[in-house]
């Protein structure tokens, strides 16, 4: 490949397509021509019956484009990164975090807080755990890092509320225990894929 | 039915209908603005509004509260006394140019009616002798609505507008004028009640047959006069911000469109009454509703090309009404000179 390829600027020669705009008339008797055609052309007209057209549609076969959105919501994309949820697991009812510490260590707006202790059992627990959101940029990593799916990004995205603190501690992320039957497990940002079983290799020994 | 006896006009019946005039378009213009915006949303694929009350009816009742409650806004190095009564200008020369415009046909309250019965109300407020010419003229002087507005304001987008205003009703009215004259030769009179009752004997007998041409250029010059698309350089958002009205808020600036409406009414109306058969009876229809119907459809045709169309530059206005509009017009004077000369 040589260098002339890249110094030639005009790149979009080859493919412009000229457009076919008629010559402006010289002559006065041209110009009236012109300007008698397009009074009488019957395009202005056919512009009335297009609106009137989509009028019918719009009312009696009810093709609007309009969502009611209070009312309304189109289906996000489950990788959408929205309000961040922390997941329960199903048999115990417990909360998944182990408290590794991954996410506020990969977080790079800074905005995990995360204090753990042991309990009584010699167990580890999560003492305190907070985001941040007024700096969360929902880049995802957190999600993407945790090794046991408890914090996953979920479709909250209407985020206007009268505290900073709104969302952002570890009960108002948890799945309540009275909805661990309706938890769903999480398809989306920073889930394993569903055919994640089958992309895995065995490590050879010789590693 | 005695139609040739003459009722006698009382101030009684004028009184009634002129309050009728000015409460039916008042009504209208308000409920013009929710028309307005229910079908440019359907041309458009939305469904205008709709949560305030019933269908959005209730969207009028929000718009005046809004309206009323907004404040009362003057600038600083305005000409606060003409720009205070600039909007009451526009909207006093609409009103006033429907005296002269019959609105639906001529009744007789019944006898049992108390204190009002027997009382005949004429078909027009003042059926005087100059009527088009004093529609006209009134219509005309509302001009000086937005050219003292937008001049009185101290700002360059309300100067433009009124730049605008001057030159774009002035040259018009000749062109609406002379699309009209034609009209007022067959006729021989001013009067728009003359007219209907040329135009009776069913819609072969409708003014647009004869005149096809004056028709067309009186509806553009209509357009234009009303300062509606693809005419409404006076105040396009796009390019001036508001024009005449930057500066006006409230109550001052509803007022200029309560004059718009109530002039887009009376051009509906004089349309239908110089080309389109006025309020006679259409074989089982009775007159009232046949105005009502078409009034309605002109109303509706200027909401429909508004959707439709792409409003024009300034220069094009001008080459439109001076190139075009105005030697088509004189040269169907012409011909219609001609024409009742020969067959006089």
């Amino acid at each position: 490949m040589s260098l002339e390829q890249f110094k030639n600027r005009n790149i979009g020669e080859q493919n412009y397509k000229m457009l076919d705009i008629e010559h402006r008339p010289e002559k006065s008797w041209d110009r009236f021509k012109q300007a008698f055609g397009r009074s009488i052309k019957i395009e202005l007209f056919i512009g009335l019956a297009v609106t009137f057209g989509i009028m019918i549609r719009t009312l009696f076969r009810g093709e609007t484009h309009t969502i009611r959105y209070p009312f309304e919501k189109i289906p996000i994309s489950r990788r959408y990164r929205a309000i961040h949820e922390m997941k329960r697991l199903l048999e115990s009812g417990n909360y998944r975090c182990i408290g590794c510490g991954l996410c506020e260590k990969i977080c790079i707006s800074k905005c995990i807080a995360m204090d753990t202790r042991y309990d009584e059992n010699q167990r580890k627990e999560v003492s305190e755990y907070t985001i941040n959101f007024g700096r969360c940029i929902f880049c995802g990593y957190c999600a993407e890092v945790c090794p046991e799916l408890a914090i996953v990004h979920g479709d909250r995205y209407e985020t206007a509320s009268e505290q900073r603190a709104s969302f952002a501690l570890f009960e108002d992320m948890l799945t309540p225990i009275d909805k661990l039957k309706s938890q769903k497990e999480y398809p989306g940002f920073g889930a394993v894929s569903p055919n994640a079983d089958d992309n895995i290799k065995k490590t050879p020994l010789a590693y | 039915m005695e139609t040739t006896m003459i009722h006698e006009v009382t101030w009684v019946g004028v009184a009634i209908k002129a309050l009728i005039a000015m409460l039916i378009v008042s009504a209208v213009a308000g409920f013009g603005t929710y028309i307005e915006r229910k079908v440019l949303a359907w041309m458009q694929r939305r469904p205008g509004p709709s949560h305030v009350g019933p269908f959005g009816l209730l969207q009028l009742a929000a718009d005046g509260i809004k309206l009323f409650t907004k404040e009362d806004f003057i600038p600083q190095y305005s000409n606060r006394l003409i720009f205070s009564i600039a909007p009451v200008i526009t909207a006093a020369t609409a009103f006033i140019a429907l005296a002269a415009v019959p609105i639906f046909p001529d009744f007789t309250f019944p006898e049992w009616i108390p204190l009002l019965g027997g009382v005949f109300v004429p078909s027009i407020a003042a059926d005087i002798d100059v009527g088009l010419l004093f529609i006209l003229g009134a219509m005309a002087a509302g001009l000086y609505g937005p050219l003292l507005a937008g001049m009185s304001q101290q700002n360059k987008w309300g100067i433009i507008g009124a730049a605008r205003t001057a030159v774009q009703f002035l040259s018009y009215e000749v062109v609406t004028g002379l699309s009209m004259l034609a009209p007022i030769m067959l006729v021989g009179s001013l009067s728009l009640v003359d007219f209907n009752n040329y135009q009776t004997g069913g819609i072969a007998s409708w003014m647009i047959w004869q005149q096809p041409l004056a028709f067309v250029l009186f509806l553009i010059a209509g357009f234009a006069e009303t300062n509606r698309t693809p005419f409404d350089l006076l105040e396009h958002e796009a390019e001036i911000i508001s024009g005449f009205v930057t500066e006006y808020s409230g109550l001052r600036w509803g007022l200029f469109f309560v004059g718009e409406y109530a002039n887009m009414i009376t051009i509906a109306v004089l349309a239908s009454v110089i080309f389109m058969g006025g309020y006679s009876d259409f074989m089982l229809i009775p007159g009232w509703l046949m105005m009502g119907l078409k009034v309605t459809f002109f109303f509706f045709l200027m909401l429909w090309v508004r959707a439709s169309w792409p409003h024009v530059r300034p220069d094009q206005l001008m080459w439109l009404s001076w190139k075009v509009l105005m030697p088509l017009a004189l040269l169907n004077v012409v011909i219609t000179g001609i024409v009742v000369m020969v067959t006089a």
